[in-house]
């Protein structure tokens, strides 16, 4: 083999051998992965339904991974779990159904791995997401009026059971706000995050 | 010897040698000029995208009434444009050019170069459409959707052949170190990018190995990609500059071996504490540590080249912003080493403190060997010479001060923001507020930085729209007066 002919499969040889050691080797080890039975007889970590799963695409399109990861570190590295955002780290085993990955770099807010345990209240969801300043006064979170569909009411009609409930004076008189269909996934998806259940390799 | 010190074309008859180099160069003139016009616009596009993404980040209703503006698609929108638009398509340029003067023969397949030109352009813009229309993977240097990114990978491909080609054509000599880089970006980056698809998009990783994979592949977009264009080109312009060969063949040697041996298997530092075997992890950090060997390798060898010659860097546009460059890439190197071990990482991950850093490689090192490689390339090309030094001075102090500035406030505010977070006690929205001062510094430094691009973008635009005049002034725009020369007096010049 001639010199440059060496040059070339050292090239490739070190792209590939990485590449088997960082994707392949891992996928070997975590394929066969499965969920556990827990002390309630249900299957963790469970599968999304539709509903959730189609929140999780909003949740992509709107980028919300570029300020929020999701994933709890172990105890005695960070304080993940001492700000609440889990009781345990986060294991392989909890992403099965991840379709792609959104573990996140970047933590301009809060962890949300377990935001479903934290907040269950899709009133709450719903104003936070209009306008995060509603319930988290400073917050640099951007808002997403455009989830919502703002309605007019008319004059001696109450608004109907599922107008978001506003702190006075955000809406005018004889507004209401509505909840897209995008927003009511949305928050579906993040009521289901939650990595709080028993997995042989880390105890709540 | 497969590698040699010196630029081969160097040694033989000097009249010959310089009709067939200007030769080289003008035939690169359609194609490599057009790559590099197009890597510009890019860049002025994507400049305006990091200002609005910055700005939203401390006043985050600044454009937030449409969802195509929001700030979770204006940042991956900016990244992909810088990435895919400005870095790839002037990285191709050089490597087009690098590749033609090393190997002493005319760029081949003029018209196809053009036309893959006009197709990348086209792949860009769609795939920033698509991220801004709310189509993007939300996986995070892999954006575009996934025909864009095939496509992207096949036009690569094409450049690749064309250079294995332009190589192919070459009359028998040595390989300079600068086509060892080449090879390795033309080699590396279409593997990397059709596994990542491949493995996040198409379904062969599941779970958390695809963040593995994301993180293989897009630490090695600046390790396999990027970094070796840049180095590649600073290989060749430093001794070209300032007319004296590489101090050393076995450190080039060294640099170029261990880069391929070690960076290749950083990536994964971007998962420290995260919920993957921990052995993944720690392959990840010993590879990112062994990086020390290619970088001081390169350091030493680049800065011993140098020696005597810094007072140069007060006349000669391209060096300064090489040598910059250069200087840049050793500092982000050593940051980047140190910032994956886990007791630094604890506190830097999660926080500005990474995008600063993230910066530190992709803008004060590659962007800036880059900008030198045009101040060089282009007036050969085009036989005319800039237009305006003091442009050339407006832009290379708004991106130097701009960078400066950008990595300093967020390296400060992103250390503290860590360590703010690793402390319960304190109150998510304090360390919100906290934060924010040190995320205006960074939007005033990004105006400087588009100071900069824009001065950058006049010159090229007035020397490609003035290119069919013969003009040509008397001599290389420099910045200062050359050292030992006498100065003119303004009554004699006249
Ligand atoms: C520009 C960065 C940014 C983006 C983008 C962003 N957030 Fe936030 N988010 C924050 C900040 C800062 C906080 C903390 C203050 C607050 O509660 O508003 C936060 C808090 C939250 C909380 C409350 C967490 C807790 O522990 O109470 C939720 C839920 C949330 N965000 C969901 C989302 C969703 C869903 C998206 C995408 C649609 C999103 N965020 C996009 C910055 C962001």
């Amino acid at each position: 083999m001639n010199r440059t002919a060496l040059l070339y499969a050292g090239i490739i040889f070190t792209v590939i051998i990485s590449s088997i050691g960082l994707v392949f080797i891992p996928e070997y080890q975590l394929f066969r992965l499965e969920p556990v039975e827990a002390a309630d007889g249900n299957l963790y970590p469970q599968p999304r339904t539709e509903f959730e799963e189609a929140g999780r695409r909003v949740y992509i399109a709107m980028g919300c991974v570029y300020c929020h990861s999701q994933q709890v570190r172990p105890e005695h590295f960070g304080a993940d779990i001492d700000r609440g955002w889990g009781t345990r780290r986060s294991v392989a085993r909890d992403y099965l159904y991840d379709q792609p990955h959104q573990l996140g770099t970047m933590r301009t807010g809060p962890d949300l791995v377990n935001i479903g345990s934290r907040q269950s209240d899709d009133n709450w969801h719903y104003q936070h997401l209009y306008d995060p300043e509603l319930t988290s006064p400073g917050s640099t979170m951007p808002k997403f009026p455009f989830l919502f569909e703002k309605r007019t009411l008319e004059p001696g009609r109450e608004p109907p059971f599922n107008a978001i409930r506003m702190p006075p004076g955000v809406l005018a008189e004889n507004e209401y706000l509505l909840p897209t269909t995008d927003a009511q996934q949305l928050v579906a998806y993040l009521k289901s995050m939650r990595h709080d259940y028993a997995v042989p390799e880390a105890q709540p | 010897m497969v590698l040699a010190v010196q630029d081969p074309s160097e040694g033989a008859d000097p009249r010959q040698e310089l009709r067939s180099r200007a030769e080289i160069d003008r035939s690169c003139q359609g194609p490599v000029t057009l790559f590099v016009a197009s890597a510009v616009a890019w860049l002025l596009f994507g400049s305006l995208l990091a200002m609005a993404a910055s700005i939203k980040l401390h006043s985050p209703g600044f454009l937030s009434h449409h969802a195509w503006l929001t700030f979770g698609r204006v940042r991956p929108a900016h990244l992909n444009t810088v990435i895919y638009g400005w870095a790839a398509m002037v990285g191709i340029a050089a490597m087009l050019w690098l590749q033609t003067r090393l190997s002493r023969v005319t760029l081949v397949f003029p018209r196809l170069l053009t036309a893959i030109a006009w197709l990348w352009n086209l792949a860009v813009a769609a795939g920033t459409v698509a991220i801004l229309a709310g189509h993007g993977t939300g996986v995070e240097w892999i954006e575009f959707p996934v025909p864009v990114a095939l496509a992207l990978a096949l036009l690569f491909g094409a450049v690749g052949l064309v250079s294995f080609y332009t190589f192919a054509r070459r009359p028998p000599g040595h390989i300079y170190v600068t086509q060892w880089y080449l090879f390795g970006a033309i080699l590396w980056f279409p593997y990397l990018y059709l596994m990542a698809q491949l493995m996040i998009h198409l379904g062969g990783a599941t779970g958390v190995v695809q963040g593995s994979a994301n993180w293989w592949f897009a630490h090695n977009v600046l390790g396999l990609f990027l970094t070796p264009i840049g180095v590649g080109a600073v290989y060749y312009l430093i001794p070209k500059v300032i007319g004296r060969p590489i101090h050393s063949y076995y450190l080039s040697l060294l640099g170029f071996w261990s880069l391929a041996l070690f960076y290749n298997w950083a990536g994964t530092h971007h998962l420290v504490g995260g919920p993957l075997p921990a052995w993944l992890i720690s392959v990840g950090i010993v590879g990112s540590v062994m990086m020390f060997i290619p970088v001081t390798a390169v350091a030493i060898n680049h800065h011993l080249t140098m020696v005597g010659h810094f007072h140069m860097l007060r006349t000669s546009p391209t060096l300064r912003f090489v040598v910059f460059g250069g200087m840049s890439y050793t500092l982000v190197s050593f940051q980047g080493s140190l910032q994956a071990l886990r007791g630094v990482n604890e506190i830097s991950h999660f926080t500005h403190y990474t995008v600063a850093h993230a910066h530190l490689g992709v803008y004060a090192f590659y962007s800036m060997v880059m900008f030198g490689a045009v101040y060089y390339m282009l007036p050969r090309m085009t036989g005319r010479e800039w237009s305006s030094a003091r442009l050339i001075r407006i832009h290379f102090w708004g991106s130097a001060l701009g960078i400066a500035l950008y990595w300093g406030g967020l390296t400060w505010g992103g250390w503290l923001q860590g360590r703010m977070m690793n402390d319960a006690a304190i109150p998510f929205l304090d360390i919100v507020r906290f934060t924010i001062p040190f995320l205006w510094s960074r939007s005033f430094a990004g105006v400087l930085m588009t100071i900069g691009h824009v001065a950058f973008a006049v010159l090229v635009w007035r020397m490609l729209a003035g290119a069919r005049e013969p003009a040509r002034a008397p001599g290389p725009t420099l910045l200062g007066r050359p050292r030992g020369e006498r100065e003119i007096n303004p009554a004699e010049a006249q």
